[in-house]
């Protein structure tokens, strides 16, 4: 059993037009970036792309937005993306916003068997229109279904051969648990070890949950806003 | 002193000592400026971060270390990172203990719009209505009025909801007001203002009770 492939390209070539995707990745923090560009060069269309944010107009998700490969897109926020604005306007993109929480919370239950859940969030709000609400201790909650995918894009630190995989800081974020979440996930990292040589304990990922493993050819790993300071005299 | 600048030493004020706070994009960060001395809170960063640090140095910056708000900044001793799923079952569970966020409307009963305009497009709502939905405390940093001078505290909110019956406090430039079960209760008024100027500029009924403290 070899998980590890050697291009992007042999990661993606068997995604057919019209698929599910997930990408992990939280504004361009933590983006399968390798595999996004894979997926831009080889142009499978009529895509859903599950993600946070839809990327900025010419990198993240935003790349295959601006080459019109995205039909659907559902995400928590999609500021930031002026042509992703522009399709929206003209109606050639559909989307979907769910927040954040609930977006997380949906995805986890999709990778868990979970059939649904009770939240607080939205309620008497638009997004609980049409859903089940319930009364549970005294508090309202509204009815949330899981999601899935046909197939995970994930950005890890380090991955060792059978899969398993350890992130680093803030980019993190949705990658675990879209890991947990679609039929096929492949998995790109910085760094690919033998088994043994990551701590079993500080494994966050296991390798159950990664179809195909990938070392990145090149993180540019954009920096969105670039906040500094100065260093004061003291 | 600025607007901005009086609002959030004003909500810095109602930190306390372990408090676990998350701090949402724009003026409310800000806080994080101000907070007194001896009172040693957590910020949280529902992009998967507890214990948000400052802005790095040029010499420190890391594309792997950002906040909610997608800005770069660093760690401090005792951060921990956890992936979002995580980030949000604490802040739904309760374990939150304040959020402090932007506002177009908020209502008599404590409602709250902060997301979207009809006739605008939909950028969407990121984390604030689990933030709202969730944490323990839930403070409102805003101006009293529009630029054009309307009304943002309002009897109703006309705008689509963020969240229902879940902000507790209301912090001005003109104003300290605490949602309560009899209403909007004013406690406190800024120095230079008036009880009659925070009323005229209030689209909803103001509960006074005794003399307001000032700020």
């Amino acid at each position: 059993m070899n998980k590890v492939i050697t291009s992007a390209a042999d990661g993606i070539a068997l995604i057919p037009d019209g698929a599910t995707i997930m990408c992990g990745g939280f504004g361009l923090c933590g983006l399968p970036e390798n595999l996004i560009r894979a997926l831009h060069a080889r142009g499978t269309r009529n895509l859903t792309v599950i993600s946070n944010n839809p990327g900025v107009d010419d990198f993240g998700v935003g790349m295959l937005v601006r080459a019109k490969q995205v039909s659907h897109f559902i995400g928590s926020y999609v500021g930031e993306n002026k042509e992703f604005e522009r399709q929206a306007i003209a109606g050639e993109i559909k989307y979907t916003l769910v927040p954040q929480g609930t977006f997380a919370e949906r995805i986890r239950a999709g990778g868990a068997g979970i059939g649904g859940f009770f939240t607080p969030t939205g309620y008497g709000t638009i997004v609980a229109e049409g859903k089940e609400t319930r009364v549970i201790d005294g508090r309202n909650y509204v009815l949330e279904a899981p999601l899935r995918a046909d197939f995970a894009f994930v950005k890890a630190f380090k991955g060792d051969t059978k899969g398993n995989l350890i992130y680093r800081k803030t980019a993190r974020n949705f990658n675990p648990v879209m890991a947990t979440a679609a039929t096929v996930t492949i998995a790109e990292v910085e760094e690919i070890v033998e088994p043994g040589q990551l701590d079993p304990d500080a494994i966050v990922t296991p390798g159950v949950y990664v179809t195909h493993l990938l070392k990145g050819a090149y993180f540019e790993k954009r920096i969105e806003r670039r906040t500094v300071r100065q260093l004061q005299a003291v | 002193m600025e607007k901005r600048e009086r609002i959030v030493r004003r909500i810095a004020r109602e930190l306390h000592d372990g408090d676990y706070v998350n701090l949402g994009i724009g003026m409310p960060t800000l806080v994080a400026n101000y907070v007194p001395p001896g009172i040693d809170i957590t910020l949280h960063s529902e992009n998967g971060m507890l214990g948000v640090g400052p802005y790095p140095l040029e010499s420190e910056i890391d594309p792997d270390l950002v906040n909610a708000g997608k800005e770069i900044v660093t760690e401090l001793p005792g951060t921990s990172y956890f992936s979002s799923a995580d980030s949000f079952a604490m802040v739904r569970g309760g374990h939150i203990d304040m959020t402090v966020l932007g506002a177009l409307e908020v209502d008599e009963e404590g409602n709250l719009a902060n997301w979207m305009v009809p006739g605008k497009m939909m950028k969407g709502m990121g984390g604030a209505m689990d933030l709202v939905a969730g944490a323990k405390r839930v403070i409102v940093a805003m101006e009293h009025t529009t630029k054009e001078g309307g009304h943002k505290i309002l009897k109703k909110c006309a705008l689509p909801l963020t969240g229902t019956k879940v902000v507790h406090m209301i912090v001005t430039e003109l104003a300290v007001i605490e949602v309560t079960p009899k209403g909007l209760v004013l406690r406190e008024i800024a120095a230079d203002a008036t009880l009659d100027a925070v009323k005229k500029s209030t689209g909803a009924t103001l509960v006074v009770e005794g003399e307001p403290g000032r700020f």
